[in-house]
């Protein structure tokens, strides 16, 4: 079996026959990763011996008949999700020694299904990054070339994916975090509509914009995966109750008379001419599938950089506040008194993005500033969401680019953290509004390098953004198409 | 907004995080680009406009009052860099 064109879908079907145990598999995929990771990155832990006794587990499960979906298949983690047992960094030098009292719900879930924890992804530290530059463990290589950025924050899902060293993985997105790293590296992923998937486990960066979601080749798997990962979960005190939803149920609707929203702010401007192409040609194959095209306005785009610079740095400053040395995590070996305890282990234990970020939220939060930035952020954040609201009395879906240019090269924009959070313009957005978002393969730009499509829909859309997404890929090859890397 | 080092200092204080001499100068100048950038926000006419704090309005959830978590103290301090006795070590601050 070659694992690098094999589907999740088609590996859940060879376990169900018999065609492969979940103990071959389990060990192909970590042969994989022990052959290619090296040049990559992409994984901070492996653990051959608790990976394959899950497998061991499944399989006996798979012979009692009692096997669901996933069972026996290897999933990968991005090391943002708490896993008992597993070193859990958070991309973090505070968290290097923070091996997980607990699951996260997201954990829970998988293991429930029977799915393996095939290891934990490199990711931008505590999700605070574009390029995954900022991680204690060193940067992500993009597959498609290894002098360029895999995206950020979930930088090592995306490239585990894209390498095909995992069928799928785990991510969150908190401005961008799992479709800009899937555009730049050419596969699919999906942020659900904030709430549906728990945030109990999941490392806080920026809790009103934080949700968890998939990287996989395709919608299809997408849909399999994201079925186990939703749930109402009581711990995470903003997630949603209502009643499940089989996400792979609407894939093969026709898509006549779809009409998709063209926002001029995303087509005006910034974005490079091959990526615009791409687009281009990814609405002409929408048009042929039956679908018309509208022209939609979201005057408040722009803002949406500012308005996310406050206010995640401001919830950010507030959540990392309980890394103090204290409980968990990186204390410094040497200090005068507890003041001194805390501040020098603050600033052995964070890396350079996430102290930015502190301190920024700090500033919006203080006195005399409160009202003038975080307020005023919360007010244009309420003008985004009716941006969307009034966009979605004229279309059924919005389309445009994940990102105005593809992968950019290691060290472009570290030296100017402004440049660096521009390039999630197109993404923001979509998290202030708590809408789902998804990124789907569209072709190459320069350099052959993948440009990711990104599709828009309203509140728990997932099920019809999906179907969306997987007719497009029945009519194309993009997200079959893999980097020379993989096939080695 | 320019951030003036001073300010830097007064802000690192309130984040408990340590700032050598030799870092000041870039994130004066880092920070100063930061609020650049949100300073834009400044010119947005958002009379009448309410704060949203959660893009979905949700009501937060009640639950009975009942002890539902188990003790488990022993696991998470088993991940905390010094305690004793159950009890987790601090320097100390009343002499």
């Amino acid at each position: 079996m070659n694992l690098a064109t094999t589907s999740l879908k088609q590996l859940a079907g060879a376990l169900r026959k018999r065609q492969v145990s979940s103990r071959e598999l389990a060990q192909a995929y970590l042969e994989r990763i022990a052959r290619l990771d090296p040049m990559l990155g992409a994984f901070i832990t492996t653990d051959h011996e608790c990976t394959l006794q899950q497998a061991d587990a499944a399989d006996s499960r798979i012979a009692s008949g009692t096997a669901g979906p996933l069972t026996g298949i290897p999933v990968a983690h991005k090391d943002i999700f708490c896993t008992q047992g597993w070193l859990t960094t958070c991309g973090s030098k505070m968290l290097s020694n923070f091996v997980s009292p607990y699951d996260a719900h997201v954990i829970e879930q998988f293991k429930a299904a029977g799915a393996l924890i095939l290891g934990k992804t490199n990711m931008d530290e505590f999700a605070m990054g574009s390029s995954n530059e900022t991680s204690f463990y060193g940067t992500v290589k993009n597959p498609w070339d290894l002098t360029r950025v895999p995206g950020g924050s979930s930088g090592g899902s995306a490239a585990a994916v894209a390498a095909r060293l995992a069928p799928a993985a785990t991510a969150t997105d908190t401005g961008g975090s799992i479709r800009q790293p899937a555009a730049l590296c050419g596969i699919s992923g999906i942020k659900p509509t904030y709430g549906l998937v728990s945030r109990y486990g999941m490392i806080a960066y920026a809790s009103s914009l934080d949700q968890g979601g998939v990287v996989a080749p395709s919608a299809e798997d997408l849909g399999i995966v994201l079925n186990t990962m939703v749930g109402f979960d009581a711990r995470d005190s903003t997630s949603i109750q209502r009643p499940s939803e089989d996400y792979t149920a609407l894939l093969e609707q026709p898509l006549h008379g779809l009409r998709i929203g063209l926002p001029k702010e995303f087509f005006s401007g910034g974005v490079s001419a091959d990526v615009e192409r791409a687009i281009e040609a990814a609405l002409q194959e929408y048009e042929r599938l039956g679908a018309t095209r509208v022209d939609i306005s979201l005057p408040n785009t722009a803002l949406s950089v500012p308005v996310y610079y406050v206010l995640a740095p401001a919830e950010a400053s507030s959540n990392l506040s309980r890394f103090d040395g204290v409980r968990f995590g990186w204390r410094a070996p040497q200090y005068d008194d507890l003041a001194d305890m805390y501040e020098r282990s603050r600033a052995q234990g964070f890396g350079s993005e996430v102290k930015r970020r502190i301190l920024t939220g700090t500033y919006v939060l203080s006195r005399g500033y409160y009202d003038a930035y975080y307020l005023q952020a919360q007010r244009v954040r309420r003008l985004i969401v009716n941006d969307f609201k009034n966009a979605f009395t004229q279309c059924d879906v919005i389309m445009g680019p994940s990102t105005p240019t593809v992968a950019f090269g290691f060290g472009e924009k570290t030296g100017d953290p402004v440049q660096m959070y521009l390039s999630d313009i197109f993404t923001i957005s979509v998290n202030l509004a708590g809408l789902p978002g998804l990124s789907i393969p569209a072709g190459f730009g320069q350099g052959g390098l993948p440009v990711g499509l990104q599709l828009i829909g309203d509140y728990f859309s997932e099920a019809h953004l999906l179907n969306l997404a997987h007719r497009y890929q029945q009519a194309t090859d993009w997200h079959s198409r893999i980097p020379a890397l993989a096939s080695a | 907004m320019a951030l003036t080092e001073t300010d830097l200092r007064r802000l690192a204080r309130l984040a408990r995080i340590r700032v050598e001499d030799a870092e000041v100068g870039t994130l004066v100048t880092q920070l100063s680009g930061i609020l650049g950038l949100i300073d834009q926000l400044q010119a947005v006419d958002t009379h009448g406009i309410e704060p949203l704090s959660h893009a979905l309005d949700l009501e937060q959830r009640l639950r009975p009052d009942e002890v539902t978590e188990v003790d488990r103290r022993e696991q998470f301090q088993a991940v905390a860099p010094q305690v004793e006795a159950g009890l987790y070590l601090v320097p100390k601050v009343i002499e």
